[in-house]
């Protein structure tokens, strides 16, 4: 077990020197000035030259990725080319606020999902279920900012239960702040449920009709105990993978939640960034979310072994 | 023909035709039960009033073609039909309760106590993500036991399937079992509850013969111990002879024919019956002696209206009274109770029904001709987490034009590694050579020339997974046909129609997909396309295995057709030792990837054997009732990456000599007679001293 937990590390690592290999010819391959981009249009050439000596953005690329790589093993992201900040400072507030958002969406989606798609299954082609996968699929295809837009139309403005911005007072408890965060939290649920409820739906029917479940009711066993001891934990192990790969996206990837909802989250940040081509600032987040995704998968990939002994035993060989 | 249904002399039973049987004492006693299956929104009917019992203490099979209703049948009568299943009328009483409309508490207690069931594929019938022995134990916590005692009456209980090792078994998950003791595993959790029924839904398809064995043996030692009852589904029909103290055979949703084991084997009275038996390759047949008798058509579809016999679209013996009245339950034997019967019009006639085609030819001399295929010293390794296992070892085999080389030995055994290695797709060790017409081939397809390519092809188990699902027969054969023979143009459109005659289909079949084709016009399909470029070579991996007798029957019938037309060589691996023989000139036993015992069919099947062809040949269940029990193989296979050393066999060999030899010195595969090589240490007369008592059937 830990030979596999460390093989997988080494390969996480690979994967993070590859992504950062990606952004930066991603981000270079625009044929677009850094200082050009910060100064505006107008301003004198000369300053701009000024500007790319000072930022580096005037040496040889591969000097650049080279500083880049220099920065990630010291943890020294170097300063935003934008504001002037030091990028872990930035990443750091934009984290805290992106994960705070994450986490609620995820307390809230994941056991509404499972007990969705549970119950959908168990009632598999009568009413609730397709009251369930139906919902389920719509909330999915509609995109995100249009669900967010009606909910701050209806619990906001009509019913005024809920803050229409996730901007709580300064030095609120996690409490207010998950107050606060509930509305835009609502809205990644309306998104993810679906996918979630698909796949325990699918696990727990395919479970459902294993020969094992009939083992277990000849038996003599009660439903609710077949469930219990031999239909859930087979059921779930697809959708754990599932969880793991929404998590990376949750943390880094909402803007338009984030944008309507003013959570000044590391969705924003990153797109602001690419714009302005502010080369630390996008390194250091992707790679920030590129690592919250692999340490996802991986504490997945790590359940799913122990629930499921096949792979666990194989894992040891 | 008179309207008057009977002949007049034969007896008719009432409308029921146990009538004399009691209801309430019967294990289980199913009354013209009826089932639906919901095919979109609409029933179908499937059960088409099916009427048994089984007495306790007694064991009844069921058997047919596969879609005759036998599992829902089974299912039925434990109330595990699914979502879509109705029972729309009759009755399954077990222990004299209705089964069918009974609360799900009260079924709940039935299975607790009073039924159980063991499946088809043990691997999926256990949880693979609960440990053994908490499986097992549930049974018994089920049952009101302690947890403590639950676990000791769990380890009595695989004790009692005589797992070795019960302790460590229980530690174990389902996954690191052989097929074999997972079968164990869930008949030890099956008779936790000291069923008064137990029903066994296909227990022994999909394990070896050897295995089979070993799990029947039990079966039946258990049942003289427990007294249970037992339903034995199976289309194996040589197991439900061995088995079965009463047989009900089933077609479309009906009982046709009930009676003794060993009556209606022997005696059949229905003509599905005696269809279902010829198609059997049995009595040593070979394909030179006689063409295997099939049953015309298909199955019925379900939900299709049956008014009359259910028979009647492929019966060779129908008249027009059998499209006009339901068939009469006409009682046999000396029993007019009911115990033995045939639904049909005709019982007199069904004597009279001819087999088809003899043949005059006797087998072809073993000519001295040069081998077409040649395999000199052909080793495979696999090399696996750092250990060497050795899938082949110093394989020495000729195959001659014309003739069909059969491969036997159970799983594991090399059979598939070898036709790979024959076809290019598993390269063999350096210094292993492959022959083809005295050319050494490459190992890889890929760098064999096209000729060679195309001399050699190879028919697969499953024709489903074998056949492009997006391409119609046209697309797939004309395709074989340029790639093969390199014949495009108006010449393939010819040469289309030459093929699909040989494999005998038609031309409305081209433009089918697979998936609009039975299983044995599937793989029809399949033959056709490895026989597009006029292979020299046919491997034939279990090309039967799939399918049903009567569609077999048919496809070793074309097999041996295109034989003979052709001139072609077979590699014929199955497991089915009937139909090895039916169809083998030669036969090769390998174990452990070595050969044991290679030879003309007729020297191989005859003996003296090899004491692992003899323990292969005495395991397979016969329809026409076994002899009494020779020898048995115990424990399992030992692995290919520690293989025990001296003999390979030695570990599980019955024969073993005392001086111990056998598990020192390996035994060189040396000629006994006249082209039949054998590797063992015992003389061939002392082997054939000891198997002198015993005549083999296959």
């Amino acid at each position: 077990m830990v030979v596999y937990v460390l093989r997988r590390l080494a390969l996480a690592v690979v994967t993070l020197f590859l992504l950062t290999l990606i952004v930066f010819a991603i981000s270079n391959v625009l044929p677009q000035d850094v200082a050009r981009a910060i100064l505006g249009p107008f301003a004198p050439a000369e300053s701009v030259a000024q500007l790319n000596k000072q930022l580096g953005t005037d040496q040889p690329l591969l000097v650049q990725y080279w500083r880049l790589l220099k920065g990630i093993i010291t943890f020294d992201f170097g300063t935003s080319y934008q504001s002037g900040q030091p990028v872990t400072e930035l990443i750091g507030q934009t984290l805290s606020n992106s994960a705070k958002l994450a986490i609620l969406a995820l307390l809230l989606t994941v056991p509404l999902g499972v007990v969705g798609g549970i119950a959908a299954a168990l009632r598999k082609g009568r009413l609730a279920d397709r009251v369930i996968v139906t919902l389920g699929l719509a909330g999915s295809a509609i995109p995100e900012f249009v669900t967010s837009t009606f909910l701050i139309f209806v619990l906001g403005l009509k019913l005024n239960v809920l803050p229409v911005l996730a901007t709580w007072p300064e030095g609120s408890s996690i409490g207010t702040q998950a107050y606060y965060l509930l509305m835009p939290s609502l809205a990644l649920v309306l998104v993810y449920f679906g996918y979630i409820a698909r796949m325990a739906r699918a696990g727990t029917i395919s479970a459902l009709e294993a020969d094992y479940t009939r083992t277990a009711t000849m038996k003599g066993m009660t439903r609710a105990k077949v469930l219990r001891t031999h239909v859930l934990r087979n059921a779930l192990l697809p959708t754990i993978s599932v969880v793991a790969t929404q998590t990376g996206y949750l943390f880094g990837g909402l803007l338009a939640v984030e944008v309507i909802f003013n959570v000044n989250g590391l969705g924003r940040l990153l797109v602001t960034a690419a714009k302005a081509k502010d080369l630390p600032v996008l390194s250091a987040g992707v790679l920030v979310i590129g690592t919250i995704y692999m340490v996802a998968t991986l504490l997945a990939d790590l359940l799913i072994s122990y629930l499921n002994p096949r792979i666990r035993l194989a894992a040891n060989a | 023909m008179t309207a008057a249904s009977s002949e007049p002399g034969l007896p008719v039973v009432a409308a029921d035709p146990l009538a004399g049987a009691d209801r309430a004492t019967a294990a289980l006693h199913v009354e013209n039960l009826e089932v639906d299956f919901l095919v979109r929104g609409i029933p179908r009917r499937v059960l088409r009033g099916v009427s048994f019992s089984v007495r306790p203490g007694e064991s009844f099979g069921l058997v047919g073609e596969s879609g005759c209703g036998k599992s829902t049948t089974a299912y039925s009568a434990l109330g595990l039909l699914p979502d879509n299943g109705r029972v729309a009328g009759g009755q399954a009483l077990i222990a004299g309760r209705d089964v069918t409309h009974m609360s799900a508490s009260d079924l709940r207690q039935v299975r607790l106590n009073d039924v159980s069931m063991v499946y088809q594929d043990p691997g999926a019938a256990l949880n693979p993500t609960l440990k053994i022995g908490m499986q097992v134990t549930e049974a018994f916590t089920m049952l009101g036991a302690a947890k403590a005692e639950a676990r000791d009456r769990a380890f009595e209980a695989l004790r009692r399937v005589r797992i070795s090792d019960p302790r460590g078994v229980m530690e174990r998950y389902p996954h690191q079992l052989s097929g074999g003791m997972q079968q164990r595993v869930v008949i030890a959790m099956a008779l936790a509850n000291d069923p008064k029924l137990l029903v066994l839904d296909e227990p022994t398809t999909g394990l070896d013969a050897t295995v089979e064995a070993e799990v029947l043996d039990l079966v039946e030692s258990l049942r003289e111990d427990t007294g249970a009852a037992v339903l034995l589904i199976a289309h194996n029909l040589g197991v439900i002879r061995r088995m079965c103290d009463r047989v009900g055979v089933m077609y479309a949703g009906k009982v046709v024919e009930q009676g003794p084991a060993a009556e209606v084997f022997d005696n059949p009275s229905h003509p599905y019956t005696v269809g279902l038996l010829r198609c059997l390759p049995r009595h040593g047949a070979r394909k030179n002696d006689r063409r295997l008798d099939t049953i015309p058509g298909f199955l019925p579809q379900i939900g299709e209206a049956l008014p009359t016999c259910v028979f009647v679209d492929r019966c060779p013996i129908a008249t027009d009274v059998c499209r006009t009245q339901a068939p009469p339950v006409v009682a046999l034997g000396t029993d007019t109770s009911g115990a033995r019967f045939a639904r049909c019009h005709h019982i007199d006639k069904v004597a009279q029904i001819e087999p088809t085609g003899l043949l005059s030819g006797a087998d072809a001399e073993a000519r001295e001709v040069e081998p077409i295929l040649r395999l000199e010293d052909v080793n495979v390794t696999f090399h696996q987490n750092r250990r060497s296992i050795h899938a082949l070892v110093d394989v020495n085999l000729d195959l001659r034009p014309g003739e069909t080389l059969g491969l036997v030995g159970e799983s594991g055994s090399g059979k598939t590694t070898l036709a790979k290695t024959i076809l290019g797709i598993q390269q063999p060790d350096t210094g292993s050579r492959v022959v083809l017409d005295g050319v050494p081939l490459e190992g890889s397809t890929r760098k064999r020339p096209q000729d060679a390519r195309r001399s050699i092809q190879i028919v697969f188990q499953n024709p489903d997974s074998a056949l492009n699902r997006a391409q119609s027969v046209r697309a797939i054969l004309s395709r074989a046909l340029a790639k093969l023979a390199g014949i495009t143009g108006k010449e393939a459109d010819t040469r289309l129609d030459v093929l699909i005659n040989h494999v005998r289909l038609t031309p409305r079949h081209l433009d089918l997909k697979p998936r609009q084709l039975s299983g044995g016009l599937k793989q029809r399909v399949a033959i056709g396309r490895a026989f597009a470029g006029d292979p020299r070579i046919v491997v034939c991996d279990e090309p039967t295995s799939a399918l049903d007798v009567s569609v077999q029957a048919a496809i070793l019938n074309l097999l041996a057709d295109l034989q003979r037309d052709e001139q072609s060589s077979y590699v014929f691996i199955s497991h089915d030792l009937g139909v090895v023989r039916y169809l083998s000139d030669r036969i090769a036993v390998l174990y452990l990837g070595r050969i044991m015992e290679v030879g003309p069919a007729a020297d191989v099947f005859a003996g003296p054997h090899h004491p692992y062809t003899e323990a292969l040949l005495s395991a397979v269940p016969s329809v026409d009732g076994a002899p009494e029990t020779r020898i048995r193989l115990d424990g399992e296979v030992p692995s290919a990456a520690s293989p025990p050393p001296g003999c390979v066999f030695h570990t599980r060999c019955p024969r073993r000599l005392e001086s111990g030899i056998c598990e020192t010195e390996v035994p060189p595969l040396v000629e006994v007679e006249p082209g039949h090589r054998m590797a063992c240490h015992i003389p061939l007369e002392e082997l054939r001293g000891l198997q002198a008592a015993e005549t083999v059937q296959a």
